[in-house]
């Protein structure tokens, strides 16, 4: 996993609430057994039926910070969400909401979703509407978004932060812990059942 | 110290505890199908890995699968490259699949639970949102992605944070043709789609535990719509009776001293939940969405609400943009929304008793002209049992379809699908935008809703037959 530290790039407003997976990434496209090429299935349904869509409007182009508005990322625990706006290019989602798994797994893979109070998110809106030049600024280290007027500090617990700095694989993480695992495996009670 | 039913449940999972990290928690059961798992087996072959405990694993294929035609190739290439990779994991990986012609094979969350894998006080996890179903049985189950599938495989563990609980209390008893469907349909209407982030809500009161369980799983099943990780129902006789007997189920001196440790999983009587809903079973009705996300919902004599009196600008918004979508005018009553189709299925309600109810609606009667009405059952031990009472031909002579299991028209990613601007009633779980086909229009429902809708054409509860 990239390590994540301090991004700064332009924002591209997405004033939608409840955005759900299946816009995110409609089911047709978790059809493939590969771990990228996902950006073609972003908001495929909206970028195919809105030439207005944010995504399709040129001084939007090669923005990496999505802006969107609360509940972001509802449904379903599909992780081609987050991969699908890695491939596209986002490095950060700021929002007031996110869905409990979308959230997990953004973390898991290294995309930062920030939560921010909706006042500023509607502030950032402004923002990047009045200019889609603006650049914003997701500082992990400081745990603080910045553009031009706006400096807000955002909340991610030690532990989070720390394995996106280091850019760390949880899984190599836990397997430190193998024998505690397997400790605990001679306590589970014996009529748990077995699938084999 | 007083605990919740959740808390207990955690504690006892618990693998490695250390200030200022996430609790390591020990999964009792995996499921696994084929979409969230292929780059996750991927990923364990790369690191050269292997399944820590295959024997606390199960595969099945649900989400992709064709429901005719099952013997023959899959069509589309994509799809059956996506099964055939499943086929290849498990068998390189050691993990039990029930494929396509199975007679185990069928939607996973239907699946565990017959099997009788499911049981109180476990942690089950799945790459699928709706594995908080399993919570019916006072399980801790809930829905992970493809990271933490690959993760659960090489560990049999997960890094979580504890969640917070609320309390979901329904009180009396339900009026005749309300289902447990519209009781959750009320409930995420009550608390919103992201009332319940955070939590493990608990379900409770004289409703629940008047309601069978299958029923309790459809409760269960939607909580991730309220935007809750899982959802749990205390186990109690129902519970019991339900899983003595199945294939997994502990026997002899072992089921005594499960049913005994099961008992003591209820939530003690001096516990504080972190919030807490209370409902009057009484006051609820026939329920039935009327937007694109499954907190836009009303009862069934109600009409289509207008944006301009929600008070809240998101909402609003949000309520606007939904009508668009639905081609719905505000003051339309619900009842006067012809549909296209009628989808009776998927985890949510594709179970025996979801069949039995909706096929007593139906006998003897016909879908209506110009609606196409699929019946979709779980699992092919719920087709196989739908026949043997004789279902299939109740659906078939009124004009429906009958078809093998699997997720079909929840999701679309069969040839299940809504053609653009086709409206359904559906007993599925999400009405999102293009959710069953691109540009179609989804109304959730209950079985018994979803029947009288096929049979009159427009959103109807049995009342009204």
């Amino acid at each position: 996993m990239e390590k994540f530290t301090v991004h700064t790039g332009r924002a591209v407003p997405l004033r939608h609430s409840n955005v759900d997976t299946d816009q995110i990434i409609p089911a047709v496209y978790l059809k493939r057994v590969a771990r990228t090429g996902f950006e073609d299935g972003l908001f495929a349904a909206w970028r195919a039926a809105d030439p207005d869509f944010v995504l399709n409007r040129p001084e939007y182009a090669g923005g990496t910070v999505l802006v969107a508005g609360p509940d972001f990322g509802t449904g379903s625990s599909r992780e081609h969400a987050v991969w699908a706006l890695q491939d596209y290019g986002f490095k950060a989602v700021i929002a007031p909401r996110f869905a409990d798994i979308f959230r997990g797994n953004s973390l898991k893979g290294g995309l930062l979703t920030v939560l921010l109070p909706q006042d500023v998110v509607e502030r950032l809106w402004a923002l990047v509407e009045a200019d889609p030049s603006t650049e914003v600024t997701v500082d992990l280290v400081a745990r603080e978004v910045r553009a031009p007027g706006v400096t807000e500090p955002f909340e991610l617990d030690d532990y989070t932060r720390w394995r996106l700095m280091e850019g760390l694989d949880d899984i190599a993480l836990t397997l430190r812990h193998t024998d505690a695992i397997a400790d605990y495996e001679t306590r589970r009670k014996p009529w748990l059942p077995v699938t084999q | 110290m007083a605990r919740t039913m959740a808390e207990k449940v955690w504690e006892e999972h618990v693998v490695r505890r250390a200030e200022g990290e996430p609790d390591l928690l020990y999964i009792d059961l995996h499921l696994v199908h084929e979409v969230t798992s292929p780059q996750a087996f991927e990923g364990l072959r790369l690191a050269d890995r292997a399944v820590r405990r295959p024997d606390l694993t199960i595969a099945t294929e649900d989400h992709n699968v064709p429901t005719e035609n099952i013997l023959l190739p899959i069509a589309d290439p994509v799809s059956r490259t996506q099964i055939e990779t499943l086929r290849k994991n498990a068998s390189d990986f050691g993990v039990r699949l029930h494929p396509m012609g199975d007679i185990e094979q069928g939607i996973v969350h239907v699946v565990g639970p017959q099997l009788g894998l499911t049981q109180p006080g476990m942690t089950i996890v799945c790459g699928d949102s709706h594995t908080s179903t399993h919570g019916a049985f006072g399980a801790l189950a809930f829905g992970i992605g493809t990271s933490q599938v690959e993760h659960v495989l090489a560990t049999q563990t997960l890094p979580m944070t504890p969640f917070k609980t609320m309390a979901v209390t329904v009180n009396g008893t339900l009026p005749s043709g309300v289902t447990s469907k519209d009781v959750i349909l009320a409930v995420i209407a009550r608390i919103g789609t992201g009332g319940g982030q955070g939590y493990v809500i608990e379900y409770r009161g004289e409703a629940i535990r008047q309601l069978s369980m299958e029923a309790r799983m459809t409760i269960c099943n939607m909580s991730i719509e309220a935007g809750a990780r899982a959802g749990m129902i205390a186990p109690d006789e129902t519970t019991f009776d339900y899983i003595k007997g199945r294939p997994h189920a502990p026997t002899g001196a072992d089921w005594d001293a499960a049913v005994e440790h099961w008992r003591s999983l209820r939530t003690d009587d001096e516990a504080v939940f972190d919030a807490e809903v209370v409902l009057d079973a009484a006051e609820l009705s026939p329920f039935v969405t009327w937007g694109t996300n499954p907190g836009q919902g009303l009862p069934l004599d109600a009409s289509v609400p207008d944006p301009a009196d929600f008070a809240d600008p998101t909402e609003r918004a949000a309520a606007e943009k939904a009508l668009a979508y639905m081609d719905l005018a505000p003051g339309v009553r619900l009842r006067d929304v012809r549909v296209d189709t009628v989808f009776l299925g998927s985890c949510t309600n594709g179970r025996i008793e979801d069949l039995r109810s909706a096929a007593e609606v139906i006998r003897g009667r016909r879908v209506a002209d110009g609606v196409r009405m699929l019946v979709v059952p779980g699992s092919m031990r719920v087709k196989e049992q739908a026949a043997a009472e004789g279902l299939d031909e109740v659906f078939r002579a009124a004009g429906a379809e009958w078809r093998e299991a699997g997720c079909s028209m929840c999701l679309g990613m069969n040839p299940d699908q809504l053609k653009p601007g086709e409206r359904s009633a559906s007993t599925s779980n999400r009405n999102f935008e293009g959710r069953q086909g691109k540009g179609g229009r989804t109304h959730l429902v209950s079985p018994l809703v979803a029947a009288a809708t096929a049979v009159r054409g427009t959103l109807s509860s049995p009342a009204d037959l």
